[in-house]
């Protein structure tokens, strides 16, 4: 290895955690020796001038998130993550699982609520949570889907086990990453690809469209879908503008719809256009002034009894955050096992339920070695990383989580699995984790071959969050076989030239004769 | 105006073109070479730069020397550099008429050519560089010089080197060896965005095809670039007859483009090989009897080009 990877043996071995790229003996894991390969050949000065330019890059393109009013660029680390084909087996249907799980869950929580009744889950779990929204109780989404965007968290422990660590059906974003760091890395580090079949991501986008046009209201012969966006100071507006332009679909803010007779519209210069989908990115609060916050202006007024009488399809659907709280995913293993019958193919990450007065007078000695997150946060918004806090802070919040105890839950603090990323002129160590993103059309649960590694890029952190000073890598699942691009363009007839005349036999300048071969140029 | 400047305007339009759209196949089919077996990535180097117009010169030609030919080969105006050095040499000759915006451009252009390393990565950015810089010419172009005739042989040119480039474009579909999807087709041509705002849901290679082919109002689509050529010699010989045309030119290409524009695309990807050879053919054809009519009536009034 060259001297980039010097210290890396050292920092390892401070560490606990599992790394990806070297095994504890130090020899590289066969997913990566491609990689390690194109980066033994690289100088500090190759990598310092391409990690700029890709930077640079990122910069030109607009590929930022909004940190405090402020356009960033979301660093991306040279180092891909690379994903065996055998691991991504196990990921795609441990994702697959939970997001049917978590579907048949919400479908009946704002149904029947069989669930409670079979005495799964106690019924204050379900009423008490902040996401549960009576307004839609009651009636099935047309279409019939209602987790059609997904981004499950997962961790890799100390054993390299994968683990779920939160799941995000509402609105989960960093999708645009995944296909920026994608086609950064192809101009970035194109040695490393080599002769490995690194699976595509781009096809992303039309799956989703086509997912989207597959849920909407029964009886379209050709539905017409819409982004929805809060607008241009959203930190992940980027992002919908991706998607919208990549779907070839209108970006829709609150004020270009109107609903009228459980119908909605845009207004467009040709009138009003009906709206069938809408991919909703804003949250269910601000969705409808007239069943939620009546402050908000991003929404749309009665958009949520158009749902309700059929007539669009929102996604993903009104209410989804029951299903994505922290409690609530304490019990998504027997939530797998109740309506699928199965066992989970991803375990959880061990999980106190604050509620429950042994484990939290358990939590409550321990507060200093756990993590506590608050049950609704998203973002690492709240959560505290005991080890690291201070003594006021341990202090704080033990007086709120005995205030509150359904409002919080507690985990051990986890090594999070590491990656070689560069940092101070060489690579070294740092801890990542992964958020692949699932697609469900009503028949088939498709997860995109990749997903976000957010990585935090301080040593020993275990916060990736990106408003946090976390970067991103790429994220590669290796195929076992060559694979095609996904829509070829068809190899054309052997030679059909001689055959089909379709032309005009002579077109009439008799002098062209064997013109072809080189382009004219000046005489 | 001269003879001589008309011809030296022509070829900037041609070569500027040239170098844009040897720049955006160069871009995209390099990204997919870079992850062929080396077999295979020989083979495809080989009909890539066949496509190109160029036959390879070694035996063991390979994907650096393919970089040497369509990027850096300033020898030859088949490259990029080539192209953009050929342009500014006419621009040279030609420098009392075009603008001095123009001028700089295409003479900053030229000094820069040998600022870039000819690595793959390097090679990714020399493109990128000299897209930047063909859409810096053409701004300029447009914003610095009048509409008069000048310009419409600067537009003549350009019209039928992009008619010509898209028509390569479409046949690298053709190189063996994992083919290019259409996407990445479409983001050669720049296309993508407008695509996806014309088509929205209809994914499909045979309208990717028949945009680049067909679309009247993409701007780099062959109907588009032959309908501007059509008008730009229009324009310079506006006279009428009752019966045919007087200028050859307008008959190719008005022949050309109403074929495409009438023909049936019931089976277009099957077809498409021979369409952009028609196209190909009848812009060499259409160029040469542009040369005849306005810049040498006899060939061995013309100066020597940078060519000789």
């Amino acid at each position: 290895m060259p001297d980039l990877f010097e210290d890396y043996a050292a920092a390892q071995g401070r560490s606990a955690a599992f790394d990806e790229m070297f095994g504890r003996d130090h020899s590289v894991r066969a997913e990566y020796v491609q990689v390690a390969a194109a980066l033994g050949e690289l100088t500090l000065d190759d990598v310092t001038a391409r990690a700029d330019s890709m930077a640079r890059t990122f910069l030109d393109r607009g590929v930022t998130f909004d940190f405090a009013g402020e356009e960033r660029p979301f660093p991306l680390d040279i180092v891909p993550r690379v994903i065996s084909s055998s691991d991504w087996d196990i990921l795609e249907r441990g994702v697959a699982q939970r997001v049917k799980a978590l579907e048949a869950f919400l479908d009946d929580v704002y149904d029947r609520m069989n669930v409670v009744a079979d005495g799964v889950v106690p019924r204050r779990l379900i009423t008490s949570s902040a996401h549960f929204h009576r307004q839609v109780h009651g009636f099935r989404p047309a279409g019939g889907v209602r987790v059609h965007i997904s981004g499950i968290d997962i961790v890799r422990d100390q054993e390299g086990t994968f683990r779920v660590l939160e799941d995000n059906v509402r609105v989960p974003s960093g999708v645009s990453y995944v296909l920026e760091n994608r086609r950064a890395m192809a101009k970035g580090l194109p040695e490393a690809f080599g002769q490995q079949n690194v699976r595509h991501v781009e096809e992303y986008p039309r799956r989703l469209l086509s997912a989207l046009r597959k849920t909407a209201p029964g009886g379209i012969e050709d539905p017409t879908v819409v982004v929805l966006t809060p607008g241009v100071f959203n930190s992940a507006y980027f992002e919908h503008t991706l998607l919208a332009g990549l779907m070839g679909v209108e970006l829709v803010e609150g004020r270009d719809l109107v609903c009228r007779g459980n119908r909605v519209y845009m207004r467009t210069t040709a009138g009003e256009r009906r709206v069938d989908v809408i991919y909703k990115r804003i949250d269910d609060e601000f969705l409808d002034p007239q069943q939620f916050r009546s402050d908000s202006v991003l929404g749309c007024p009665g958009i949520v009894n158009a749902a309700r009488a059929g007539g669009v399809t929102i996604a993903n659907a009104v209410g989804n955050g029951v299903a994505d709280d922290k409690l609530v995913y304490t019990y998504v293993p027997d939530l797998i096992r109740y309506y699928l019958s199965e066992e989970p193919v991803i375990p959880n990450v061990d999980t106190f339920r604050l509620e429950d007065e042994a484990a939290r007078e358990e939590v409550l000695d321990r507060l200093d070695e756990l993590v506590v997150k608050p049950v609704d946060g998203s973002g690492g918004k709240g959560l505290v990383v005991g080890p690291d806090a201070s003594r006021e802070q341990l202090d704080a919040l033990r007086a709120r989580v005995l205030k509150d105890p359904r409002g919080w839950i507690a985990q051990p603090v986890l090594q999070l699995s590491t990656v070689p990323t560069m940092s101070g002129g060489r690579f070294s160590p740092r801890h990542v984790d992964l958020r692949p993103f699932a697609v469900n059309d009503g028949e088939d649960v498709w997860v995109l071959p990749g997903g976000l590694t957010r990585v935090a890029l301080k040593e020993g952190s275990l916060i990736v969050n990106s408003s946090q000073g976390g970067g991103s890598k790429d994220t590669w699942v290796l195929a076992d076989t060559p694979q095609e691009p996904e829509v070829p363009l068809p190899a054309p007839p052997e030679a059909p030239r001689e055959r089909t005349h379709l032309w005009p036999i002579d077109v009439g300048v008799a002098d062209d004769g064997g013109a072809e071969e080189q382009p004219e140029q000046q005489q | 105006m001269l003879s001589r400047i008309a011809e030296s305007l022509f070829w900037i339009g041609r070569y500027i073109e040239r170098a844009d759209g040897t720049a955006r196949i160069l871009d995209v089919h390099l990204e997919r070479l870079n992850q062929m077996p080396l077999r295979q990535q020989r083979q495809a180097s080989r009909e890539l730069l066949a496509i190109m117009g160029a036959r390879p010169d070694t035996e063991d030609f390979g994907l650096p020397q393919l970089l040497h030919r369509m990027a850096y080969d300033t020898t030859n105006a088949t490259s990029i550099s080539g192209s953009l050095g050929a342009a500014r040499e006419n621009a040279r000759r030609a420098r009392e008429t075009v603008s001095a915006a123009v001028w700089e451009t295409l003479n900053t252009t030229w000094y820069g050519l040998s600022q870039h390393r000819k690595d793959v990565v390097g090679t990714f950015h020399f493109c990128q560089w000299a897209l930047e810089r063909t859409a810096m010419v053409r701004g300029s172009a447009e914003s610095t010089m009048s509409h008069d005739e000048s310009w419409h042989f600067l537009m003549l040119g350009r019209s039928l080197e992009q008619a010509d480039m898209t028509a390569r474009m479409l046949s690298t579909a053709e190189t063996q060896g994992g083919g290019l999807s259409w996407v990445t087709m479409l983001r050669c041509a720049g296309a993508y965005e407008s695509f996806l705002r014309t088509r929205g849901a209809a994914f499909d290679e045979r309208y990717a095809a028949e945009f680049l082919l067909l679309d009247r109002l993409f701007p780099r689509s062959i109907v588009h670039s032959l309908s501007v050529a059509e008008r730009t010699l229009q324009e310079l010989d506006p006279s009428t007859q009752r019966v045919g045309f007087q200028s050859d030119a307008r008959r190719i290409v008005g022949q050309v483009r109403s074929f495409l524009e009438f023909h049936e695309p019931e089976d277009l990807i099957h077809v498409l090989p021979e369409h952009t050879d028609r196209v190909q053919k009848a812009v060499a054809q259409a160029s040469n009897s542009i040369s005849r009519k306005y810049f040498s009536p006899a060939a061995e009034a013309a100066w020597v080009g940078e060519n000789s």
